[in-house]
């Protein structure tokens, strides 16, 4: 995820210290992708390297303030205007676990199939019970907004999961019952021809 | 607790001899009041085999399906329709409303063949259109409204006199996203204000507004989900 970028896009709205820019990010996104500290501050740091932000001073509570500068606002253009890559695909451990499941012996694939389509709808049962409650149920304000859009995404995201593995169980299944089928009419075949 | 509808060992065979096919294979079922459960599973895995046993538009070839504490197989094919009209509140994908009667008459209707007057019948209709969202539709006849609104007259239909087991088969069938998202919020107050609703989709973001998931597979209740949330997914704000 770039947090660089969504850094940057916090700071158009205005200079923000290191913690209030994880609020502002948390608001918008849930507790979904946490940012700590630390790892906000690293990359200001990184960012002023670079010149696209700039350090404003220490506010009464002793807050480093930043700013985000011309070169920073290019950045950002750029960013939103750019789609995000799909080149290289994100490593999925479930594509991964079923493409070995089906061919390491001793595996009872329907089992892992039917766990994690369970699994993934009791996550599906809990981003729909956000949806139906609390902020994202009437986004009122633009974050509210943002809120429920993140869950919706996290949302169509476990419905393809388990619409991939409706898919897998079912050609696994055909797969099975076109092997038995072949292999009862190659055992029927030399009797047929005896006969 | 006691559940509104209780289906005990129920095995539902159609044909007999080499055709035979097993429906359902001894599964047991329970819906309470206040509580909405999803039924899933690929075509063919029972699951509108289930819920036109509990809806008594079917018997089951062994196993008990009890409604309200009546055991339906014991009630008769006029004692069976008297609970449809009575209890059991049945939506279809594709709506079944009459074409000929405006909305509030096709809500009213259930009323009317249980034998209430048709004044009093139109008066409960109307308040139901009300409950659902739709007060200003009640005289349009069902080809004159969308496919989410002929679906919110359906829901009425299923829920006028006082019936407190609502039975959809995919409900969202034939409905685009923001609507079929609609009508799941509508069902969900319903059973939020104490009705029982029994969900069959094929969805899984649909059988996701349910408290359980059951899933089906060839006739057998295979897994089921949603006992308790998972508290590691939480609102922005709660978590400080």
């Amino acid at each position: 995820m770039s947090v660089k970028q969504a850094l940057l896009a916090l700071l158009e709205q205005g200079p923000m210290y290191g913690y209030q820019l994880r609020v502002e990010f948390e608001t918008r996104t849930g507790s979904t992708w946490p940012l700590n500290v630390g790892q906000v501050y690293t990359t200001l740091n990184r960012l002023e390297r670079d010149g696209l932000v700039a350090g404003e001073g220490v506010d009464d509570d002793g807050h480093v303030v930043y700013r985000i500068t011309d070169e920073g606002r290019d950045e950002v253009a750029a960013w939103f205007t750019t789609p995000v890559a799909r080149t290289q695909p994100p490593r999925d451990e479930l594509a991964i676990k079923l493409a070995l499941a089906v061919t390491v012996p001793g595996v009872d694939v329907g089992t892992v199939i039917q766990r994690q389509r369970t699994a993934t709808m009791v996550a599906l049962q809990d981003y729909t019970r956000l949806k139906r409650a609390g902020r994202a149920a009437n986004p009122a304000r633009p974050d509210d907004m943002a809120w429920s859009l993140v869950l919706d995404s996290l949302v169509f995201v476990a419905e393809a999961e388990i619409r991939w593995l409706d898919h897998c169980e079912a050609r696994l299944r055909r797969a099975v019952r076109t092997a038995e089928n072949t292999a009862t009419f190659e055992a029927g075949q030399p009797r047929e021809v005896n006969r | 607790m006691n559940a509104t509808l209780h289906l005990d060992d129920v095995t539902r065979v159609h044909g007999s001899g080499p055709t035979e096919v097993h429906a359902l294979r001894g599964v047991s079922f329970r819906a309470h009041a206040g509580e909405l459960v999803a039924v899933m599973g690929p075509s063919g895995s029972g699951k509108s085999t289930l819920l036109t046993l509990a809806g008594g538009l079917d018997t089951p070839t062994a196993g008990r399906v009890v409604v309200d504490g009546v055991d339906l197989a014991a009630l008769g094919g006029a004692g069976r329709a008297r609970m449809r009209r009575t209890s059991i509140g049945y939506v279809f994908q594709d709506f079944n409303l009459i074409p000929a009667l405006t909305a509030a008459e096709n809500v009213a209707l259930p009323r009317e063949l249980d034998g209430q007057r048709s004044r009093a019948a139109r008066k409960a209709a109307l308040a139901v259109l009300e409950e659902v969202g739709i007060p200003e539709l009640a005289d349009r006849f069902p080809d004159e409204m969308s496919g989410g609104q002929q679906q919110r007259v359906a829901i009425a239909r299923a829920v006028v006199g006082e019936r407190r087991l609502i039975l959809a088969d995919e409900p969202t069938g034939a409905l685009d996203t923001d609507t079929g998202e609609e009508i799941l919020r509508l069902l969900r107050a319903r059973c939020d204000a104490g009705a029982t609703g029994v969900l069959v989709t094929h969805e899984a973001r649909h059988a996701a507004w349910a408290d359980r998931v059951v899933f089906l597979r060839d006739g057998v209740v295979v897994d089921e989900s949603g006992a308790d949330p998972v508290d590691a997914l939480l609102e922005p704000g709660m978590s400080r």
